[in-house]
């Protein structure tokens, strides 16, 4: 048998037909769904007759547009509340599990996939979100899909699909203190660009990788789809296994041991081929602050806003002068000196407890700087919030300054209540900083929890290993 | 979906590179539960001086008159001229519901982000590859004729101008079939519903705890 590589392995395992023309129905085994790119699906089924093909597969729940504040009242914005109920009452008839905005296990849909064990290894995820990449941390194969994909999957159980090629991200070596996973992947996408994974699966390899925890491989691989590539994978080790035992949605028992026998195959063969390797020295890297509009414009903490006259191609000169005009920047400014004056702590990148442990070690004791308007920690899902409050977080950060609110997607995409004026300037720990993002006119700059905690309390972006020297 | 063969159509040329989903449909106005009605905020930011609304009256709104689709001679294109990584970004279809409903049967460009090029043949929208040279001399000929039409034949894969002159263009076969048919590709992916039950009795004896 030739060598395969970990998304080969799941691409296999998961096709139930090819053409010649290599074109393929992938089986699906776990489809998650939220408020914004679900109705439509739903309908086009009810239209054409259909039902779902299998609704134990499903797991729904509402998050980009649910209020981070008073949720027991309800939702306020009557166009975000008849989604939300459009979602429930979907979900009711068909007979879905739908975790409800007051559920205790409510959260980011790709924060509770993992934290519920819904997101297994060697499963294929889909999702009506380009972060499903995120669930790929688990040697899952997940990827985001659009409305009628979401509508395919719930009548079919099946994608229409082709085989994506292999392309290795190697991390070697051992982060710096302060150097987070988000780091990582900002210098990755620094590196390759944002169409640098287009048409490809990539796979983050080396010993950095294998160091991170789950929910830094989760960070990293959230973050593939902002290199182009639909999916991120690492693969299966004992720190996967370890994170799994015992999640409400995780095998128990017999199938359990059944389970990880299976879960240890699942990582590329020592000798299996990948179209392309991209090498990057973890000892090297440093602290990541984006300064444009597109995740690709990005530079180390002790960096400065480059200048587009340097560069040598059109298109891209073009683009770093609409960005830098956008942003407000000038070339040749520090880093360091760019004064962000709102502060968001959250999104499915960066809003598990660890993220958040890691922004409170740097603000204990500190207050919000006198230049920031609004510091916001909005945690993954409730249950993040929970462990978050038993650990006595909360109180590190209202005593700060910040305001702590109820999960949910938030300012990553400003869709309900929580947003930039034009003009502001945030220091986010989101994955997109592309125009308007977190609200019209808004401007994004994307850092670690840390970061950004550290650019709360200082008033300007700081170099985190300086903060915590 | 509606069929596609042939389309001529004015272009509008878009002189960006890695347009994304967000610049093409602004987040406000995912709270539709309908796939229709997002035309006039295509390109929101860029084409309007202050932010909208979802249920504002879009036609009382000020514009931002040098911004490609404001200019009255590219009024009525229906072929959107892009550079790389055209739709990169979220997997939001609204970005395709608002470039069908706005009247847009094509676009040309580069590349493409994955998702955005999935998402399109969906919606009967064809996205279509030229490379970059081309692209550039397509824009070059869009700026300097006014009223600029391109002739786009799906069948014979070919992308033709006004002199005659002719690009060729790569297309997936099934892609192309489901296109020139106006075919559903649930109905297709649904005659194969036998081999789908195969596996899944395969996968329950290989992999019981997926099914659980
Ligand atoms: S947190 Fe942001 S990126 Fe993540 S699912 Fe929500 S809106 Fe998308």
């Amino acid at each position: 048998m030739s060598s395969k590589t970990l998304y080969d392995k799941l691409w296999d395992a998961h096709l139930v037909r090819q053409d010649e023309d290599g074109t393929a129905l992938i089986y699906i085994d776990r489809h998650l769904i939220h408020e914004v790119t679900s109705p439509q699906a739903f309908e086009g089924l009810r239209i054409a007759g259909r039902t779902p093909w299998r609704t134990d597969s499903i797991l729904a729940v509402p998050d980009h547009n649910v209020p981070t504040t008073n949720r027991s009242e309800g939702i306020a914005d009557p166009v975000s509340r008849l989604q939300v109920e459009t979602l429930d009452r979907n979900c009711v008839d068909l007979g879905i599990t739908e975790f409800l905005m007051n559920d205790p296990r409510q959260g980011i849909v790709h924060v509770i996939g993992p934290e519920q064990g819904a997101t297994l290894p060697g499963m294929t995820v889909v999702c009506g979100d380009s972060h499903t990449s995120t669930h790929g941390a688990f040697g899952a194969l997940a990827f985001g899909i659009g409305t009628s994909d979401v509508e395919h999957v719930l009548a079919t159980q099946c994608l229409i699909m082709k085989q994506a090629q292999n392309l290795e991200i190697r991390v070697d070596g051992q982060l710096a203190p302060g150097v987070s996973a988000k780091d990582v992947v900002l210098a990755i996408i620094g590196k390759i660009g944002t169409a640098g994974g287009t048409g490809c699966s990539i796979e983050f390899t080396g010993t950095a990788m294998q160091d991170l925890s789950m929910e830094g491989r989760m960070t990293v691989c959230n973050m593939a789809i902002e290199a182009g590539a639909r999916a991120g994978l690492v693969a299966v080790d004992e720190t996967t296994i370890k994170y799994l035992a015992n999640r409400p949605y995780s095998p128990k028992g017999e199938l359990w041991d059944r389970a990880v026998a299976s879960w240890q195959q699942l990582h590329s063969d020592p000798d299996a081929v990948f179209e392309r390797t991209v090498r990057l020295d973890a000892t090297r890297l440093k602290p990541q602050v984006t300064w444009g509009t597109s995740p690709e414009m990005v530079a180390a903490i002790d960096g400065v806003v480059p200048d587009p006259d340097a560069e040598p191609d059109s298109v891209k000169r073009e683009g770093m002068r609409n960005a830098l005009a956008y942003m407000d920047l000038q070339p040749g400014m520090a880093i360091t000196d760019i004064r962000p004056d709102h502060v968001f702590i959250g999104s499915c990148t960066n809003a598990r407890i660890e993220d958040l442990r890691a922004a409170a070690t740097t603000v204990r004791g500190r207050k919000v700087a006198a230049g920031i308007k609004q510091a916001l920690v909005v945690p993954g899902s409730g249950l993040v919030k929970a462990q978050a409050e038993a650990e006595g977080l909360d109180k590190i950060f209202i005593t700060a300054g910040f305001e702590w609110r109820q999960p949910g997607c938030s300012m990553c995409l400003a869709m309900n209540a929580d947003r930039l004026e034009p003009g502001d300037r945030c220091a986010s720990t989101s994955n997109r900083n592309f125009e308007g993002r977190q609200g019209p006119g808004g401007r994004t700059h994307l850092v670690s929890p840390a970061m950004a905690a550290a650019a709360a309390v200082t008033g300007h972006f700081s170099d985190i290993r300086k903060e915590q020297g | 979906m509606e069929k596609f063969n042939t389309h001529k159509g004015v272009v509008m040329p878009l002189d960006r590179h890695n347009v994304d989903t967000d610049a093409i449909i602004p987040k406000q106005y995912l709270k539709s539960i309908s796939k229709t009605g997002f035309g006039p905020t295509l390109f929101d930011d860029w084409r309007y001086v202050k932010a909208g609304e979802p249920g504002m009256d879009h036609s009382k709104r000020e514009i931002k008159e040098d911004f490609v689709l404001n200019q009255p001679r590219y009024q009525g294109g229906s072929i959107l001229l892009a550079r790389e990584n055209f739709g990169c970004g979220s997997s939001r279809e609204h970005a395709v519901w608002a470039l069908d409903d706005y009247g847009i049967r094509a676009v040309i460009a580069p590349s493409y982000a994955d998702i955005f090029f999935n998402n399109s043949f969906k919606n009967g929208l064809l996205p279509l590859v030229l490379s970059e040279d081309d692209v550039d001399a397509l824009f070059k000929a869009v700026e300097a004729n006014e009223g600029y039409e391109l002739t786009v034949d799906l069948e014979k894969q070919q992308v033709v101008t006004p002199d005659g002159e002719t690009y060729s263009f790569d297309v997936d076969e099934f892609s192309k079939y489901c296109l020139l048919n106006g075919l559903d590709d649930i109905g297709l992916t649904l005659q194969h519903a036998d081999e789908i039950k195969e596996y899944e009795d395969k996968r329950k004896i290989e992999a019981p705890w997926l099914f659980a």
